[in-house]
């Protein structure tokens, strides 16, 4: 089986953003990247899809040279080979215009499964993988937990609210968009980290496979939302700090 | 024709909780800007809602319909919608929407705007505000060119005790849709751990997320939860990882809460988390971070390093 596993680096969880001076989109020059985390777990269930049922592991990144790191680390972990979609930045494209661009770079791979985590820790559209799979006109299911494969079909089971799981048929080629911590992470091992040196990174240009179709939507200008509550903050050394909330939750909001 | 259309999501003819928070969306959006305001209901009946004040109510009717799939839904709104030409369509940004919204917009050459939590009309224009970096910024985005525009509106962002009351007609809507269109096939749906904690009874809870580092960690705050008298909970990557069982899990894949008092404990504030808990009465944030969107919604905060202010904390409670 042939999988393609759409990965993106972002910024690192605990990262100190900043809004840069276009308003537009954040200070990146000073920042650690991180892969995706829901696109760790995408990543993982590829290569476990692998070893059960062999073939090969494609990642495919959209991002500016930098995210050559998060590609290196994939490769580290075992995927195959890459292709890299060279990127102005993290932040101008629409998920459909990105979606668009994927799909022209992987019209020569003909993938029978593609996958991709269900949502992005930057833009939180939530989106890129349900629109790749209605651009390249493939069936898709989101937020799953696990896939079996059999006889050019997959079972997978979608995770839904408050609790309920459904299990779905679906036909390969197929798009799925993977839930976190549904299985463990692999590490790199030293090995990986050698080889990944020596495997192929094809690198396309964002710009030569853009299509005309304009935007529909613009992101106007970003920045801090205002506290929505009044909050009483307490940022003193432990002790007193602790002394003054036990007082507020006595005295004033008197719920203990 | 114009206006706004709020797609409501049912199951087995019961409508989905955060339906008429996008329907309230809707009215707002439809007042604001002078537009009549319109409902669809795939594969339900529009019984629910003949009481609030809308044009019509579209209920989509197909035996494949029945059971939910992105290519029907999509298939079956997409012709909806080119009949009806609305400006907008909203949704509530449900697990389902996610699943076929994006693709239906796809098909019209639309980008949908996800999980909006705020918004205003500029100019005439709708600016929309949403979410970006897990809650720590935000953005104002606009629609470009041609309608249909479409949105999906955040849990909690409106309020279904909004709805404005009057009267609506329900027109059946006939879909034009057959078997082989459908590539998904949707199984049984089940549960899988019996509920044996109610989260939901209990009036203190003190919940716990990354910030505990290791699963050797977790006694210290189950020690702060014995001082309240409260439960503990934790956060989805906790009981991913096993460290509590997915009976304690708050948010939108766990329980939703509404206690006397939250307190969370090295909890970052993602959204999935805050929409299980945002509804608390008084909540109260520990975590280090003093830009984590946990404290937009906390009454008290407390910045710092949680394996000081813990046992601090359990030490000032014993204090009369």
């Amino acid at each position: 089986m042939k999988i393609v596993v759409a990965i993106k680096q972002v910024p690192s969880r605990d990262s100190q953003l900043k809004v840069s001076s276009s308003g537009k989109w954040i200070e990146d020059s000073d920042l650690a990247w991180e892969i995706n985390e829901p696109d760790a777990y995408a990543l993982e269930s590829g290569l476990q899809l692998r070893e059960k049922s062999s073939g090969e592991v494609v990642v495919i990144c959209a991002g500016p040279a930098g995210a050559s790191q998060t590609i290196r680390e994939a490769l580290a972990k075992g995927a195959d080979r890459a292709i890299h979609i060279e990127t102005d930045d993290y932040g101008s494209s629409d998920p459909l215009a990105l979606a668009r661009i994927m799909a022209k770079a992987l019209e020569s791979e003909k993938p029978d499964l593609l996958l991709t985590g269900l949502q992005s820790d930057d833009l939180g559209y939530g989106q890129t993988g349900v629109i790749l799979a209605e651009v390249m006109g493939l069936p898709h299911a989101t937020i799953i937990m696990n896939i079996e494969e059999a006889g050019g079909k997959i079972t997978v089971k979608r995770e839904l609210e408050d609790g309920w799981f459904q299990n779905v048929e679906i036909p390969l080629p197929a798009l799925l968009t993977i839930q976190s911590g549904a299985t463990k992470l692999r590490y790199a091992t030293l090995m990986g980290i050698k080889k990944a040196k020596t495997k192929e990174v094809r690198k396309v240009s964002a710009s030569e496979l853009h299509t005309d179709s304009p935007a529909t939507i613009t992101l106007d200008r970003i920045y801090f939302p205002g506290k929505t509550k009044r909050s009483q903050i307490f940022d003193g050394p432990a002790k007193e700090s602790a002394a003054k909330l036990i007082e507020k939750l006595r005295f004033e909001a008197r719920v203990i | 024709m114009s206006g706004v259309l709020a797609v409501l999501e049912q199951r087995d003819g019961v409508l989905h909780k955060m339906a008429l928070e996008a329907l309230a969306a809707s009215q707002q959006i439809g007042a604001a800007l002078n537009l009549p305001v319109f409902a669809a209901v795939p594969g339900g009946s529009g019984d629910a809602l003949t009481g609030y004040k809308l044009d019509k109510i579209h209920v989509l009717e197909h035996e494949l319909l029945k059971d939910y799939t992105p290519d029907g839904y999509t298939i079956a709104l997409k012709q909806l919608i080119e009949k009806h030409q609305p400006t907008f369509v909203l949704f509530p940004h449900t697990y389902q929407v996610r699943d076929f919204a994006p693709k239906l917009a796809t098909a019209l050459g639309r980008v949908l705007v996800s999980d909006v939590i705020a918004n205003r009309i500029e100019d005439g224009k709708l600016v929309l505000v949403r979410q970006l970096f897990q809650g720590k910024i935000n953005a104002d985005v606009r629609f470009e060119g041609e309608p249909p525009y479409f949105a999906s509106v955040q849990a909690g962002a409106f309020r279904a005790d909004t709805l404005v009351a009057g009267s609506a007609a329900v027109d059946k809507f006939a879909v034009d849709l057959k078997a082989e269109q459908i590539r998904t096939k949707p199984l049984d749906l089940f549960r899988e751990s019996a509920r044996a904690v109610d989260l939901t009874a209990a009036d203190i809870i003190v919940s716990v997320g990354r910030g505990i580092k290791e699963a050797d960690n977790i006694p210290i705050v189950k020690a702060l939860a014995d001082a309240f008298g409260g439960e503990l909970a934790a956060s989805r990557p906790i009981c991913d990882n096993g460290w509590l069982p997915m009976e304690r899990q708050v948010g939108s894949s766990g329980q939703t809460v509404a206690p006397k008092m939250y307190l969370a404990v090295g909890i970052s504030g993602a959204i999935q988390h805050l929409v299980g808990m945002k509804g608390s009465k008084t909540i109260v944030a520990i975590n280090k971070d003093p830009e984590a969107p946990i404290f937009e919604v906390a009454d008290y905060g407390i910045v710092g390093d949680l394996f000081e202010v813990v046992p601090a904390l359990i030490e000032a409670l014993k204090k009369p």
